[in-house]
């Protein structure tokens, strides 16, 4: 909503002095907040001059050489629109005058000297939908009243200023002048004048041929009005100014007086050309597939959730929304319908998020004050009246089922002092009330206010809080702690442990998007489960929700690729979607993923591997708490997967995530793991206490065993760990090794064993028994020959 | 034999002093001492002498001992430290070269500003909480005030699933969740850092982004009122985004509070005097706020009669951005590496 300070002085005093920047930021402090406040016509140093004189420019064939008279002085001005002439009035931008997109210079033109411009309507920054023909084209021609050496915008009563508001949802009732001088009365206390609803009757009753017929509960208040013999032409210059300076084209008389109350009262009006409209006007939903052609002449499909106005041949309008055109106001209209009506709020709403976003439906969806639904219908009498020399006819067809009564509120001065934290007393409080125009009487600290109804948004004792909190001022409320009992806080450590140790191991954090195409998704989801896609996606690139994290990484992998950063180590913890048994559910989890170099050691730099992400994983796992208690396991390897370099992690005998290589087909050398957190966190872990150390020495003894390729080290440590009972602490492997003197189908693996007995010393004859147990058994149960015997 | 041993020492000390290394200290030690040298042969003499002459050579052999031994342990040391200086010398690196890089990993920044929030907020006895991103519309909207059709919807154009699921469009979601969950209605302290998601893409908006939800209830005889909301914001301002800012509260409207505020701060690029980050106007929007609506408390079974309190919401990512003076909200969400390394140390605050 647009205001202006000529449109809304019509009904509140505001002091000359008082700027529209401080109206603006004393309306922003009661919590109506602007986009752009300021003057309507942003320019300055005009002045109407004459022209005295126009010749032809000696060096061109379209500029003129003028003399104009501007009272004080006459100018010479070269111009090159078509209608210069000896004898108009003019707009002369002096030298220095700033327009909207241009400021004035003296210049010398193909050598003639120009001290200013004349300028057009459209020059002076008005609006493009604003502008006829003529504002652009030529020159503005003021009229012969104008005087010379004045003003031109206030003589163009255009000298208005604005300030554009961005409401609020609950304030419907600030969609109005009314609305806006009120909350102004409120904040400046003074009075709202009276507006004048007064006209006079034919005696042509609306009632001998017309009639109305209500058939849905979606309109609760329909009243309608004839007017005959209107007189189509152009608006007043103070309405059409107005109506240009909220925002909106002026068109005719009739046309605008509509919009122009609407602006007056918040109360959307529609007139119908009577002819057309026929004997009855009917308000009812509207059938599955009727159509109907609306003022912009385009044709709407309509549903059985559209609310609709109708002559006895079908829809004339679209309720709340917009006219029809077979009924609508043209230049030969005579006699004229006005409808002032209440449709139900949620119904426009949805109707006008289908077809259009209108100033009416706005006003519709926001909710209406029934009074001035009444208000709204008188007015445009008066107006047609007075401006388009229309006939108001006697009677008024009513149906109304509203309520109208103002709403009496009981609250205590106590009530309010404990929500604001303030210690008002019941004075301060009750001037608050009379200052928005409310009605309070108080015994003692119990006051009883009135609201009237026009303040839809008030109906609970919190809603007149709120108001005494704007009016008086939060920012005078001093802030302090709150006095509550003093409680330990706590949060989730766990997610700041790991992301604490994942960059202590070099890792980058990131953070990326949950959407992602359904495709893509589609590749990276567990058996059993669906990808989330959203009914009302922004593209078809982002419809749908990850399950995995892997496919955001991998991007952000790209992304930093393409820049040429190759060494990407990173991480991101978030949820990942699925459907599941037709549930919708959301997994905690962690995602890294690896490429490039990790060891950056001069001449010796180390590219990442499985075994690099494979101890990061470790290492977190340990770091924990889950030491001893995680496997990896190579089966059953997703498809993105490398199928020969990655695994499954299994904690506690539960697969709990993935990690290995991405597979070549979708992106070389770029390692990743995935674990699902709130598996993990469903492992307990124990309390860290500390274990004695051996007061004995230990002995360490290496061997190493050839073995068939396909034994995994894990096998080979599971049967030395066995045959190695309690003696056996530790076991390592410290080389691996193929080539010369191991066969091809063969490998070799070398192991550091660790023995040790916490309650004495080993002889070396304890541990050969045990040693050699151990080299048994592996031969045996793995085929496995011990190396150099 | 005396003129034979003064004449030995000065004999040896002359070749001391031509002495280089140790090798040849090594050899003049035996050549003199060894058990042929002279020292022991005049020793071997000394049997055949008379006892007063014996204990005056002996004397004097003792003090030829005795002093050359002093120069040779001298000189031994002064060799020994001049190879182990030569050693040395020979070993010496190019300490500019580059060091053996321990990967330097670095948190989001997202993460920098949640700890610190975290971190003050639970020294004020609040817990922090989370709770689903896939939210139901009745928890999303209908028990936050907020009924179908209400225009108020409008301000969150919601990404849904199905009729009744949708991405959450506010934490605030989690008021709802968290009221409900206490079977025994007790007091509420609590902060609700997440992601959110709007449909809505353009420069100033990206359709997931973050919010941190604040909720205090307590009961009503604590009287937990506006003036405390606002000591709390500022605090939180002043913790997170500098000390000597001021806040400005702006009456405005959500359907879940009552009386409902927009809260900015003065602008910290220009301190108030007005700059392109404030659009001149010198203040920054950072919390929107209010105290809890009586129809939520009573939706959530809370009785608004008993129980009452307040909330706060700001923009997670925003805070971030204010923090760090990042420029765009795509520079967080685009992981550059180059961006993410900047992030890689400790922060002042």
């Amino acid at each position: 909503m647009i205001l202006s300070r000529k449109f809304v002085s019509d009904y509140i005093e505001l002091d000359d002095n008082l700027s529209i920047d401080k109206i603006a930021s004393d309306m922003t402090s009661v919590g109506n907040e602007y986009d752009k406040c300021g003057k309507l016509i942003e320019a300055d140093n005009l002045v109407i001059g004459e022209i005295i004189e126009c010749n032809d420019h000696p060096d061109s064939d379209h500029l003129h050489v003028c003399k104009v008279n501007i009272g004080s002085e006459v100018l010479q001005i070269v111009c090159g629109a078509q209608n210069a002439r000896v004898g108009i009035k003019v707009i002369v931008a002096l030298v220095g005058a700033k327009l909207p997109e241009i400021t004035i210079k003296k210049g010398v033109i193909r050598g003639v000297e120009s001290n200013g411009m004349m300028c057009s309507i459209k020059e002076l920054g008005l609006e493009h939908k604003f502008l006829r023909p003529e504002d652009i084209e030529g020159i503005a021609e003021l009229g012969s009243d104008a005087i010379i050496g004045e003003d031109p915008i206030k003589y163009l009563e255009l000298d208005d200023e604005i300030i554009d508001f961005e409401l609020t949802a609950n304030r419907g009732d600030l969609l109005s002048v009314l609305g806006l001088a009120y909350e102004l009365g409120a904040i400046y206390d003074k009075k709202v004048k009276d507006i004048d609803l007064s006209y006079t009757e034919s005696n042509n009753d609306i009632s001998d041929d017309f009639g109305i017929d209500v058939q849905t509960d979606n309109c609760r208040l329909l009243l309608t009005k004839k007017v005959s013999n209107v007189v189509i032409k152009e608006s007043p210059t103070f309405i059409k100014n107005r109506l240009m300076a909220c925002g909106i084209r002026p068109i005719n008389n009739v046309v605008d007086i509509s919009n122009y109350v609407m602006l007056e009262t918040g109360q959307p009006l529609h007139f119908y050309d009577a002819n057309t409209l026929g004997k009855k006007l009917i308000v009812r939903m509207a059938e599955a597939g009727e159509k109907l052609t609306t003022l912009d002449n385009i044709e709407r499909n309509l549903d059985e959730n559209d609310i609709v106005i109708a002559n006895e041949n079908g829809a004339v309008g679209l309720a709340g929304v917009m006219g029809g055109l077979n009924t609508e106001v043209i230049d030969n209209t005579t006699d004229i319908i006005i409808e002032s009506a209440i449709f139900d709020a949620v119904k426009v709403r949805k109707t006008s998020k289908k077809i259009l976003r209108s100033e009416a439906s706005n006003r519709f969806e926001k909710g209406l004050d029934p009074k001035r639904t009444y208000m709204a219908i008188e007015r445009a009498c008066h107006l047609l009246e007075l401006y388009a020399n229309g006939n108001v006819n006697k009677g008024m067809l009513v149906f109304d089922k509203t309520e109208k009564e103002d709403k009496v509120i009981a609250i205590t001065v106590k009530n309010i002092n404990d929500v604001l934290g303030t210690n008002l007393d019941v004075k301060i409080v009750i001037e608050v009330f009379n200052k928005l125009g409310f009605s309070a009487t108080n015994n003692a600290d119990n006051i009883t206010v009135t609201v009237p109804t026009r303040r839809i948004d008030i109906s609970i004792k919190e809603d007149l809080i709120e108001e005494v909190g704007r009016i008086y001022g939060i920012n005078n409320i001093e802030g302090k702690l709150p006095k509550l009992a003093i409680k330990q806080g706590s949060y989730d450590k766990r997610t700041r442990q790991i992301r604490n140790k994942l960059v202590d191991l070099g890792l980058n954090e990131v953070l990326t998007q949950i959407f992602l195409n359904d495709e893509v998704a589609n590749k990276y989801i567990e058996n059993n489960y669906e990808i989330v896609k959203l009914l009302d996606p922004l593209s078809i690139e982002k419809n749908a929700l990850r399950y995995s994290l892997i496919p955001s990484l991998l991007k952000v992998y790209e992304y930093n690729k393409d820049r040429n950063l190759k060494d990407i180590t990173i991480f991101e913890m978030a949820k990942g979607f699925y459907k599941k048994d037709d549930k919708f559910g959301e997994d905690n989890k962690l995602c890294i993923l690896m490429s490039g170099e990790y060891y950056l050691e001069l001449g010796n730099k180390k590219q990442v591997d499985f075994y690099i992400i494979k101890g990061i994983i470790e290492e977190l796992l340990h770091f924990l708490g889950f030491n001893n208690r995680y496997s990896f396991i190579a089966n059953n390897i997703p498809t993105y997967l490398h199928p020969g370099r990655s695994a499954v992690i299994n904690l506690s005998g539960r697969d709990i995530g993935i990690i290995g290589s991405i597979h070549p087909s979708i992106a070389k050398d770029v390692y990743v793991a995935e674990i699902n957190l709130d598996k993990l966190f469903e492992n307990r872990v124990s309390k860290l206490k500390y274990k004695e150390i051996s007061k004995y020495p230990s002995i360490v003894k290496d061997l190493a065993f050839i073995v068939k390729k396909d034994i995994t080290s894990e096998e080979i440590m599971k049967v030395i760990k066995k045959a190695g009972g309690k003696l056996l602490t530790n076991i390592e492997v410290f080389d691996l090794y193929t080539g010369t003197n191991v066969e091809t189908h063969e490998k070799s693996i070398a192991y550091s064993l660790t023995f040790l007995d916490m309650t004495k010393t080993l002889s070396d004859e304890e541990v050969m028994v045990v040693f050699n147990r151990i080299i048994a058994e592996v031969e045996s149960k793995l085929g496995a020959k011990l190396r150099d015997r | 034999m005396r003129e034979e041993i003064k004449n030995l020492k000065e004999e040896l000390i002359q070749k001391l002093n031509n002495i280089n290394s140790l090798k040849e200290l090594n050899d003049l030690k035996v050549e003199y001492f060894g058990k042929k040298g002279p020292i022991t042969e005049i020793s071997s003499k000394m049997r055949d002498l008379s006892i007063e002459e014996k204990k005056e050579i002996g004397m004097l052999l003792t003090d030829l001992r005795n002093e050359t031994t002093n120069l040779f342990d001298s000189l031994k040391e002064k060799l020994e430290t001049d190879a182990l200086n030569k050693k040395l010398e020979s070993e010496r690196i190019d300490i500019s070269l580059p060091s053996t890089k321990i990967k330097r990993g670095s948190k989001h920044p997202m993460s920098l500003t949640i700890e610190a929030i975290e971190d003050l907020f639970v020294s004020m006895g609040y817990d922090v909480v989370s709770g689903p991103e896939l939210e139901s519309d009745e928890y999303c909207f209908e028990r936050l005030n907020l009924p179908k059709g209400h225009p108020a919807r409008d301000m969150q154009d919601s990404f849904y699933i199905t009729d009744e699921y949708l991405l959450r469009t506010q934490t605030s979601s989690v008021q709802a969740r968290y009221m409900m969950s206490q079977e025994e209605k007790k007091p509420i302290r609590i902060i609700v850092p997440g992601k959110t998601y709007r449909r809505e893409d353009d420069a100033t908006h990206a359709p997931q982004f973050s919010q941190i939800e604040g909720l205090v209830i307590d009961k009503k005889e604590n009287n937990v009122s506006l003036a405390d909301l606002k000591g709390t914001l500022e605090v939180f301002a002043r913790k997170m985004l500098g000390e000597n800012l001021d806040l400005r509260f702006r009456p405005s409207y959500f359907p879940f509070t009552e009386p409902s505020y927009e809260v900015d701060v003065t602008c910290f690029k220009c301190g108030g005097k007005g700059c392109s980050l404030c659009k001149q106007t010198g203040w920054i929007e950072v919390f929107a706020a209010g105290m809890v609506h009586p129809n939520v408390l009573r939706m959530n079974g809370y009785d608004p009669d008993v129980w009452g309190g307040f909330a706060f919401g700001p923009g997670w990512d925003r805070i971030t951005m204010f923090r760090y003076e990042i420029p765009d909200i795509r520079l967080m969400y685009q992981n550059d590496i180059r961006f993410l390394s900047e992030f890689d140390r400790k922060d002042e605050n």
